[in-house]
C-alpha cells in the first residue's frame, strides 16, 4: 500500500472525518428540498395516465376545478410557455426531453397528464382524483426481450479482427447476460418548490447539478438564465437519478407563475418507478477467444439497451471493455431498443455495472471452461497500458487489488469444484470481479472568505448528494489554515454561488480540490500581505514570504503558531469585511499532461456466498472491496462509498427487478414491499481496503472518486459465488430461488 | 382517500351500535394503507382502541385468552407464548417490522387483505381498470394472466388467486385457535378452520364474519404435552418480505413415531392453509426424512400454478421438510 508523500497533507487529508454536516442530519434540522414552506405556498398532486400508450381521448377537470380549495388544473389543453431543450447540449440536460403536456399523446404508463393545484395538499390529491381521463389505448410495448431489435448498431472500440480470432480461437466462450430494469429508490423522493418573485424563479429541488438545472429551466420556461435561482442543499441521495431535471420541476415551476404563489409538488413512492428514471434493461452478448494456456486472444461484447420511445439514453455496458484486459482483437457494439417505459436515467456505475457483470461473468465462464484459477486468468490478462486508447495509465493497480483480496478472503483454500466447499452444514461458494471507472477533472469554481470573526467561508454551486463533499471542502480549509472544523463554514447547492460541477461520475472531488486549493492559497497570500502592510500589525514591514498560517494564527515560518496572531485580527486591523479570493480548477482534457494518460480507477471484489439446500436459501456471507482510487480524502465518508455501492451491489445481484405489467405497461411492483432492496439483516460481513496510491496526474492530492465505482463487479462476483456453491450459472439478473431450484447440489 | 367519520367507541356495546356498514379500525396497519389506495372507502371508521381487549390471559383450561387489541409484539414476547406456543411468537417475529409489529393487533392481523398488486391498484374493478373479483365482483382478475409470482398455489380458483399475507394466522391454524366475536346477534365463536374463506367465486367474501360484527378474543388450546412447534419462513430477502412459502408444524414424537401433527401453510394458500393431507401423512409414521418429504408432497398434491409461481410448490415441500425436521428434532 501506498505511504504518504505529500508533505504539505496536514493529518486531516486521509483521516477518517465525520461529515460536517452530520448532526444536522440526525437531528433533522437539515432541510430538504420539500421542507421549505412559505407564506401563501400551495400544494399540486400530479395526476398519472393509466395507459401504457395511446391519446387522451378526452380530458375533464370541470368537477376537480369545482373542488373546495383546487385552484388550477393544468394539462395539455391549457399548458403554454414551456420549450424543448436541444438533446445533448453540453451545459443543458435535460431527463425527457418532451416537456409535460405537450400534447395528447401517452409513451409510458404514469406519464403526468394534469396537474391538479389547491390550498391543501389533500384537496389537491382529492382533485387529482376527481379528474377524468379516457384514453384510445393502444398495446404498449414493454417485451423485456431486446434481442429481435433489428435497427442500426453502433461500433466502437474495435482493433484487430476479433471475428478471424474466434474463429481460429482454441477455447471460446459465447454467452448472453442480461440485466433487468432496476429503479433507484433514493430514500428522498423527488420535489419542488418554485417561487416567483416578479420575473425571477427559485427553486428548492432535490438536484444532483445545480448549475445544469438552472440553465435547463431557463431554456424550458423561456427566461434568461440570471432569472432562475436552484437550490440544493441537501439531497436524500440520488443514485444518479437526479442528476438532470424532470417533469416535476417544469410543471411546479408553470402553476406557481400562472397562480403567482409558491407551490409544492412531491413525487410519491409509486411515481418514482414510472417518473423519475431507472436503469434500463440490458442484454449483452460476451464472446471470448483464447488460447489453451489462458491468454485472450478475442473479445466481442455485443449489447442491447432499453430506451424510452422520445429519449435517446444508451447504457454504455462496453465502457470498462476495451481497456480491463489485455487482448490484441476486440470490438464493441450497440443498439439502442425503444419500449414504452418512462426515460431511463443514469444509475450508479451506468455502463460499468452491468457492463461488468457480463464481463466478468464470461471471464468466471472461460477460467472454468480452461480449468484455470480465475484469478490467475485476471492475473494473466491485466493490461499494462490502456490498449483501447493507446495510453498509458496514470495509475493502475488492480493487480494488487486482486492480490490483497485474494489473501483477505483465503483465496488459497478455495478449490473450485461447485459445492466443494462446506462450513457449518452449508455449502460456501467464493467468486470474485474486477471493477473499473474513468476519473477526470472537471471544471470547478470555488472562493475562500477569511472572515473578520475568525471563521473561515467557502463557496461553491456544486452539491452534496450524502456522500461528504461538505466535508472534502472544509478538511481542504482546515489543511491550509489550521482552523478548525467547526470554524468553517462551507456553502454548496445554490446556483448564486460559484459554478461548480454535476455531482455524476465520481468526479466532484478531483474537481473542488484544485479550486478549493487554490483559492484558499490565494485568500492566505493576500492576507499575509495586508499582515506586512497594515500598520497596527506585529508583522507590519516584514517581507510576506517570511510568513505563513497554521493553527488558524498569522505567524514567521520559523516560529510556532503560538507566537503569531489569530488571522482574524489582522482583517480587523485593516477594517476589512473579510479577505476573498476565487480559485478554478482547470479540466483535465485541456491539461497536455493528462491527456498524455488513460485515466481510470480499479477495484476488485470478492464474495462468498451460503447455499443451504434443503431450504433453497442462499445468502451472502462475506464481500472483501479491495479498491484503487488514488489518494482517499476522508477515509470514512470514502468507506461509506464503497459499502453502500457494494449493498446495493448485492441487491442487484440478488433482488432488484422492476416488473412492468405486459398488459399496461405498469411497473406492477412499484412499493418498497414489492420491489426488493437489500435489508439491513441480508448485508454480510463487509469489509472494505482502499490501496490509496495518489494519483497525481489528476490533481496534486491524487485524488479521484469513489462513488460509482463500488458498485461494478458485485454482482459477478456474487453470481460466481453463486455458481461455486451451487453449480448454477445465473446470466439473467437478479438470481431468484428459481434459479436456485435447480441446483443439483442437495446434501449439505 | 375518501372522506370518513371517525367515532372513538368507549365500550363494546357502543362500537357496534355505531359501525354501521364502517369498519373498526385498531393499529391501522392494513386498513388506513388501503384505505390511501382507495382499496377501502369505509363511510365511517370506529376507533376501538380503548376497549378493554388487550390482555392475554390464562384461561382455566390451561389455555391461552388473547385479546383482539393485543398488539403483534407483546403477544410475540409474552413468556407464556414464548414458552408454550413459540410458533406463533416466530411467526409474529418473522412479519412486517418491528414499527409494524407495534402497532398491528391480534384481531386486525386476522384480518389482514392480500398484497395482490392487481387488487392493490387503485382503480381495480373500475372500468379501464384492472380486472379484480374481490374489488368488484364479475371482473375477473388480472393476476391470472399478468405477474404472478407471489400468488397462491392451494385453494385458488378461477376467480381469484391472491394469496392470504398473514404469518400470526398460519401459527393459529396449526395451533387450531378459536376465534371469538361479538355482534348485533350477540357473541359467538368460530373455529379457526372455518374463519377464512377460499375464494370460490366470491373471492370478496374473505371471512366467516358477519356484518357488523367485532373480533373481541382469540382463544389458544392448552399445549399440547410434549409437542413442539416451529414456523419457518422462506424468502427472497432475509426480512420485511411476505412469505414465498412458510410452513408452521406442531408435532409430538414418541418412540421415534409421530404421534400427534398439525400442520399449516403460509405463502401458498388463499387462507391459511391447514393441510390434513400432510398430517395424515405424517399420523403414526416413523419421524425420519422420507416420512417429512411424503407430508409434504401430500400437502402440496393439490397445488396448481400459473405462470410465474410453479417454483413455490418445490420451495413449499422443502419449507415443510425443514420445519418437520426441526419440529421432531
Amino acid at each position: 500500500m501506498a505511504t504518504d508523500t505529500l508533505s504539505q497533507a496536514a493529518s486531516v487529508i486521509g483521516a477518517a472525518v465525520p461529515r460536517i454536516d452530520g448532526p444536522l442530519k440526525t437531528t433533522g434540522t437539515a432541510r430538504y428540498a420539500v421542507d421549505h414552506d412559505f407564506p401563501g405556498l400551495v400544494h399540486a398532486v400530479a395526476v398519472q395516465a393509466t395507459v401504457g400508450k395511446g391519446r387522451i381521448r378526452s380530458l375533464d377537470a370541470s368537477a376537480a376545478e369545482k373542488m373546495p380549495g383546487v385552484l388550477l388544473v393544468l394539462h395539455h389543453g391549457n399548458m403554454d410557455g414551456v420549450y424543448r431543450t436541444f438533446p445533448h447540449q453540453d451545459d443543458a440536460t435535460i431527463s425527457e426531453v418532451r416537456p409535460p403536456f405537450e400534447d395528447d399523446r401517452i409513451y409510458y404508463w404514469g406519464q403526468f397528464v394534469a396537474l391538479v393545484v389547491a390550498e391543501t395538499l389533500e384537496q389537491a390529491t382529492a382533485g387529482a382524483a376527481a379528474v377524468r381521463v379516457e384514453y384510445d389505448v393502444e398495446t404498449p410495448d414493454v417485451r423485456t426481450d431486446l434481442s429481435t431489435y433489428t435497427g442500426p448498431r453502433e461500433s466502437s472500440w474495435k482493433r484487430g479482427d476479433p471475428d478471424k480470432a474466434l474463429a481460429s480461437a482454441p477455447v471460446v466462450v459465447d454467452e448472453s447476460y442480461s440485466t433487468p430494469v432496476e429503479t433507484h429508490n433514493p430514500m428522498e423522493m423527488h420535489g419542488t418548490v418554485a417561487t416567483w418573485d416578479g420575473d425571477s424563479l427559485t427553486l428548492y429541488e432535490c438536484s444532483q447539478g445545480v448549475v445544469n438545472h438552472r440553465v435547463v429551466m431557463a431554456e424550458v420556461l423561456g427566461i434568461p438564465r440570471e432569472n432562475v435561482r436552484v437550490i440544493s442543499r441537501f439531497i436524500g441521495s440520488g443514485f444518479g437519478g437526479k442528476l438532470f431535471p424532470w417533469p416535476q420541476s417544469t410543471l411546479a415551476a408553470v402553476s406557481a407563475r400562472k397562480l403567482n404563489r409558491p407551490v409544492k409538488l412531491s413525487v410519491d413512492r409509486r411515481m418514482m418507478f414510472s417518473n423519475v428514471g431507472h436503469r434500463p434493461r440490458t442484454q449483452q452478448r460476451i464472446r471470448l477467444g483464447a488460447t489453451p494456456d489462458g491468454k485472450l486472444t478475442a473479445i466481442r461484447h455485443d449489447f442491447f439497451t432499453e430506451t424510452s420511445m422520445l429519449d435517446d439514453f444508451v447504457e454504455h455496458c462496453g465502457e470498462q471493455t476495451p481497456f480491463l484486459y489485455s487482448c490484441p482483437n476486440l470490438e464493441v457494439t450497440t443498439g439502442m431498443v425503444r419500449r414504452n417505459v418512462g426515460a431511463p436515467a443514469p444509475m450508479r456505475g451506468p455502463g460499468a455495472v452491468p457492463g461488468l457483470f457480463a464481463l466478468e461473468s464470461a471471464m468466471d465462464e472461460l477460467a472454468i471452461k480452461l480449468k484455470m484459477d480465475p484469478l490467475e486468468l485476471r492475473l494473466k490478462n491485466d493490461a499494462e497500458r490502456d490498449e483501447g486508447t493507446n495510453r498509458p495509465f496514470s495509475s493502475r493497480h488492480l493487480k494488487e487489488c486482486y492480490l490483497t483480496g485474494a489473501e483477505k478472503i483465503g483465496w488459497k483454500t478455495r478449490t473450485p469444484e461447485p459445492g466443494s466447499m462446506r462450513r457449518d452444514g452449508k455449502f460456501i461458494g467464493i467468486g470474485l470481479a474486477g471493477a473499473s471507472w474513468a476519473a477526470a477533472r472537471i471544471p470547478c469554481t470555488a472562493s475562500v472568505e477569511l472572515c473578520p470573526n475568525g471563521r473561515v467561508c467557502v463557496r461553491c454551486a456544486t452539491q452534496d448528494i450524502g456522500t461528504g463533499t461538505y466535508t472534502i471542502f472544509a478538511q481542504v480549509m482546515h489543511a491550509k489554515t489550521g482552523v478548525p472544523l467547526d470554524r468553517i463554514d462551507v456553502f454548496l447547492g445554490d446556483t448564486s454561488l460559484p459554478d461548480g460541477p454535476t455531482s455524476g461520475g465520481s468526479m466532484v472531488t478531483s474537481a473542488v480540490l484544485p479550486a478549493a486549493t487554490s483559492a484558499v492559497n490565494q485568500a492566505i497570500t493576500r492576507l499575509l500581505n495586508i499582515a506586512t502592510l497594515t500598520a497596527d500589525s506585529p508583522f507590519h514591514g516584514a517581507k510576506p514570504d517570511t510568513l505563513t498560517v497554521s493553527e488558524g494564527r498569522i505567524h514567521a515560518k520559523d516560529k510556532p503558531a503560538s507566537s503569531g496572531i489569530p488571522f482574524e485580527n489582522v482583517i480587523r486591523m485593516a477594517s476589512l469585511s473579510g479577505i476573498t479570493a476565487t480559485g478554478r480548477t482547470s479540466p483535465s482534457w485541456e491539461d497536455p499532461k493528462a491527456n498524455q494518460y488513460s485515466l481510470h480507477s480499479f477495484g476488485a471484489h470478492f464474495a462468498e456466498v451460503e447455499w443451504e439446500p434443503e431450504i433453497a436459501r442462499l445468502r451472502v456471507s462475506r464481500i472483501f472491496s479491495i479498491f484503487d482510487c488514488g489518494r482517499i480524502i476522508n477515509k470514512k465518508a470514502g468507506a461509506n462509498q464503497i459499502l453502500g455501492a457494494a449493498v446495493m451491489g448485492l441487491g442487484m445481484a440478488l433482488l432488484e427487478e422492476t416488473v412492468h405489467d405486459p398488459r399496461s405497461g405498469q411497473p406492477i411492483n412499484g412499493s418498497f414491499a414489492d420491489y426488493l432492496v437489500a435489508t439491513c439483516a441480508d448485508l454480510p460481513d463487509l469489509d472494505v481496503t482502499f490501496l490509496d496510491y495518489p494519483d497525481l496526474i489528476v490533481n496534486e492530492y491524487g485524488a479521484r472518486g469513489v462513488g460509482e465505482i463500488g458498485m461494478a463487479g458485485v454482482a459477478a462476483a456474487i453470481t460466481s459465488a453463486v455458481y461455486h456453491a451451487t453449480g448454477v450459472r445465473v446470466r439473467e439478473l437478479p438470481v431468484r430461488i428459481e434459479d436456485l431450484l435447480q441446483s443439483k447440489i442437495l446434501e449439505a | 382517500m375518501q372522506t370518513f367519520s371517525y367515532i372513538k367507541a368507549a365500550s363494546i356495546s357502543k362500537a357496534l351500535a355505531g359501525v354501521g356498514s364502517g369498519k373498526f379500525i385498531a393499529g391501522g396497519t392494513t386498513l388506513v394503507d388501503l384505505m390511501k389506495l382507495n382499496v377501502e372507502q369505509p363511510a365511517t371508521l370506529v376507533d376501538i382502541n380503548v376497549l378493554p381487549l388487550d390482555k392475554i390471559e390464562k384461561l382455566p383450561t390451561g389455555g391461552l385468552r388473547i385479546g383482539a387489541l393485543v398488539r403483534n409484539s407483546d403477544l410475540a414476547w409474552h413468556p407464556d407464548v414464548k414458552a408454550s406456543y413459540a410458533v406463533l411468537s416466530q411467526a409474529l417475529l418473522s412479519g412486517a417490522s418491528p414499527q409494524l409489529r407495534n402497532m398491528a393487533t391480534t384481531g386486525g392481523n386476522l384480518l389482514q387483505r392480500t398484497r395482490c398488486a392487481y387488487f392493490r391498484e387503485p382503480n381495480a374493478g373500475t372500468p379501464g381498470g384492472y380486472a379484480c373479483n374481490k374489488r368488484t365482483p364479475g371482473t375477473g382478475c388480472a393476476a391470472l394472466e399478468g405477474f404472478n409470482r407471489t400468488h397462491a398455489v392451494l385453494g385458488t380458483s378461477d376467480h381469484c388467486i391472491a394469496t392470504h399475507p398473514s404469518d400470526m394466522c398460519v401459527a393459529m391454524a396449526a395451533l387450531e385457535a378459536v376465534i371469538h366475536v361479538e355482534g348485533p346477534k350477540g357473541k359467538r365463536t368460530i373455529a379457526f378452520a372455518d374463519f377464512h374463506k377460499v375464494p370460490g367465486d366470491t373471492p370478496h367474501l374473505e371471512n366467516a364474519l358477519e356484518p357488523g360484527e367485532l373480533v373481541t378474543y382469540v382463544d389458544l388450546p392448552r399445549p399440547v404435552e410434549g409437542a413442539r412447534s416451529v414456523y419457518l419462513k422462506l424468502r427472497d430477502r432475509a426480512s420485511y418480505e411476505f412469505a414465498l412459502a412458510s410452513a408452521a408444524v406442531v408435532a409430538k414424537v414418541e418412540g421415534g413415531h409421530i404421534r400427534y401433527a398439525r400442520v399449516a401453510m403460509g405463502g401458498v394458500g388463499t387462507k391459511p392453509w391447514r393441510s390434513h393431507e400432510a398430517e395424515a401423512a405424517l399420523a403414526g409414521k416413523p419421524a425420519n426424512a422420507a416420512t417429512f418429504r411424503a407430508a409434504a408432497e401430500a400437502a402440496l398434491a393439490g397445488a396448481k400454478t400459473r405462470s410465474d409461481n410453479a417454483f413455490k410448490v418445490e420451495l413449499a415441500k422443502r419449507c415443510l421438510t425443514r420445519t418437520l425436521k426441526l419440529a421432531t428434532a
